[in-house]
């Protein structure tokens, strides 16, 4: 319990921190907020006006606080370009992005585990060879290029995806999810090709460790050697990948999304990018950040669950 | 160079050939010599425009066909093979030389600055680098340089933690140790003593570094931030092809390779050299 108070505490100061970074950076920025929303044209009085009417002239700190305040309350300030809250703008938005980026993580658990464990269990058999190349080969392609050979090969090919034919969630749920099959396992199949990777490098590195030899003399056979004691230990640094993958996966998202034009938060991100529209940068950038800062307490937690003798070598 | 000749092929020893180190060498020497080949010569002109032959699929006279606007692909993509290879060489530099020097000082002082530094670098290396080179790019604007000062911000804490652990291992090592009773001062031991043993390490991360770069290149230039047309880089190509996949596939699939093999060059050095040391 210890273990886990004062990993959430420094879970809340680095987020702290990040937010203090995210906000400094945009505050740093050249360009007058004040002088975007009311046009050049403005007089320097009316500017002036309004730059003391939106808190623009306090302290840094205190413009800090009055933001992160705010930004917890769900207040995610308004969007320059179309001047309505962005947290309305984000909102029906996010499940789309959300659930892309879950899909392509289980897909990435499902595929990953049982090939990482056949693999290293026959290790340098000829399938074993074959995974090995092909995964290296699959690790190389960018996930935007397997996106259109996959849109090539389904859609062109066997004529089972309609390109560009998105349907939304509210409308219909399950030809939502079908049309996110593709671009899922676009995202998912360069993650899963490094974790097969790590899981048979650590599956094999564990099978000569001491304590499996003491397993086996026990008369254990392999599968309860394998499920029981090597895999535990092996898959420690494969949940630190795939903590770290989840988001890259909901990073990779925003380019995915490009490829097969479905308009999750990507394209909000790339039009305010674009259009200089930083409060919406701003709480994108910021909702990831809590997002990997969360995920890596989950890992922090899991690992204290498959080994307890974590916590005691802190 | 005989070294690495011989590290390749293995003349001189009885051990395994390193399928790996070949293959890398010929993928990244091929990419390499079309970009020094693209500088004095190339087939057509990249930017010229031939409303004759448009979105002709593979030929004698187009290898790797043409464009919707009738350039040739091929001249193209040596072209933004270019620029993508320029962006990566940059990035990776500047990922390096600020990793180490970050790296170098706090591993080597410890300290306050160390713990303040490192929670920082594992902040921002939990974050994707796509998204920090966005952030960036959001915050110097869109275009060739500020793409690879983007980028090479986003690389810069994966080399900080390296070059950090390494110097780490070394600090209180013997000869260290000996330098430091000759009076040696502290940066030559940083810079002569230290940084240089850290190559065994450093040179697969590099690699990887390259594959990384090359990867996120051309995903910001895909979603149009990067160097502007006509001389796009490879990613911006993808994303003007796709609209043409279904009429000439011979126009996204040749761009795509090229970074296909680009990436998987650089990846399969980085894994044969890493094999090489594990033997």
């Amino acid at each position: 319990m210890k273990y886990i108070i004062k990993k959430i505490l420094m879970m809340i100061l680095t987020l702290v921190v990040v937010s203090f970074c995210v906000f400094l950076a945009f505050s740093l920025i050249p360009g007058d907020p004040a002088t975007r929303k009311l046009g050049t044209e403005a007089t320097p009085e009316l500017i002036m006006q309004y730059r003391e009417k939106m808190g623009l002239n306090d302290p840094l700190l205190v413009r800090y606080f009055r933001w992160l305040i705010s930004f917890i309350k769900g207040d995610m300030g308004t969007s320059y370009s179309y001047s309505v809250p962005v947290s309305s703008m984000l909102m029906n938005k996010l499940p789309i992005t959300l659930t892309l980026g879950i899909m392509s993580f289980v897909m990435m658990i499902v595929i990953s585990i049982p090939l990482g464990i056949y693999t290293a269990k026959h290790e340098n058999g000829y399938i074993d060879k074959v995974i090995v190349v092909i995964n290296q080969i699959i690790m190389a392609v960018p996930p935007f290029f397997s996106g259109i050979l996959l849109t090539f090969l389904f859609g062109m090919i066997f004529k089972l995806f309609t390109p560009g034919g998105f349907v939304s969630y509210t409308q219909d749920m399950g030809a939502f999810l079908k049309y996110l099959i593709l671009p899922a396992i676009s995202i998912a199949l360069p993650k899963a090709a490094m974790s097969t990777k790590l899981l048979r490098g650590s599956v094999i590195a564990e099978a000569e460790k001491d304590y499996t030899r003491t397993a086996y003399s026990r008369g254990n056979s392999t599968t309860e050697v394998l499920y029981r004691h090597v895999l535990k230990n092996a898959m420690i640094p494969v949940i630190t990948f795939m903590g770290m993958a989840l988001a890259d996966m909901i990073a990779g998202s925003i380019v995915i999304e490009q490829v097969f034009s479905i308009p999750g938060i990507s394209r909000i991100l790339l039009t305010s990018i674009s259009n200089r529209d930083y409060p919406v940068v701003e709480a994108i950038i910021m909702g990831i950040a809590i997002l990997v800062i969360v995920t890596n307490l989950l890992v922090d937690i899991i690992y204290r669950i498959i080994d307890p003798r974590i916590e005691t070598m802190e | 160079m005989k070294k690495f000749f011989d590290n390749i092929f293995r003349y001189k020893s009885n051990k395994k050939i390193n399928g790996y180190m070949v293959a890398g060498s010929i993928i990244t020497g091929l990419i390499i010599l079309m970009v020094i080949v693209g500088l004095f010569y190339m087939p057509y002109d990249p930017t010229k425009m031939d409303s004759s032959c448009k979105l002709q699929g593979i030929s004698l006279k187009h290898i790797m066909g043409t464009d919707n606007m009738g350039r040739d692909v091929f001249s193209r993509v040596m072209y933004g093979s270019r620029v993508t290879l320029l962006i990566a060489i940059g990035t990776v530099t500047m990922g390096v030389v600020i990793g180490s020097i970050i790296g170098a000082f706090t591993g080597y002082y410890g300290g306050m600055l160390d713990e303040v530094l490192m929670r920082i670098i594992d902040a921002l290396f939990a974050f994707p680098s796509i998204l920090l080179a966005l952030v960036f790019v959001s915050l110097f604007g869109t275009g060739t340089y500020q793409v690879i000062i983007s980028l090479g911000i986003a690389f810069v804490p994966s080399f900080a933690r390296i070059v950090r652990s390494e110097v780490l291992r070394c600090r209180n090592m013997d000869y260290i140790e000996s330098a430091r009773l000759q009076g040696v001062p502290d940066l030559r031991i940083i810079f002569v003593h230290i940084i240089p043993n850290t190559k065994d390490t450093m040179i697969p991360s590099i690699l990887i570094g390259f594959n990384n770069a090359v990867l996120a290149e051309a995903g910001l230039s895909y979603l149009g931030i990067g160097s502007q047309p006509p001389y796009a880089s490879l990613g911006k190509m993808l994303s003007d092809a796709q609209s043409y996949m279904f009429t000439t596939p011979s126009y996204v699939l040749s761009i795509g390779m090229t970074i296909v093999l680009m990436i998987l060059g650089f990846a399969f050095l980085g894994e044969g050299l890493g094999k090489d040391k594990r033997g």
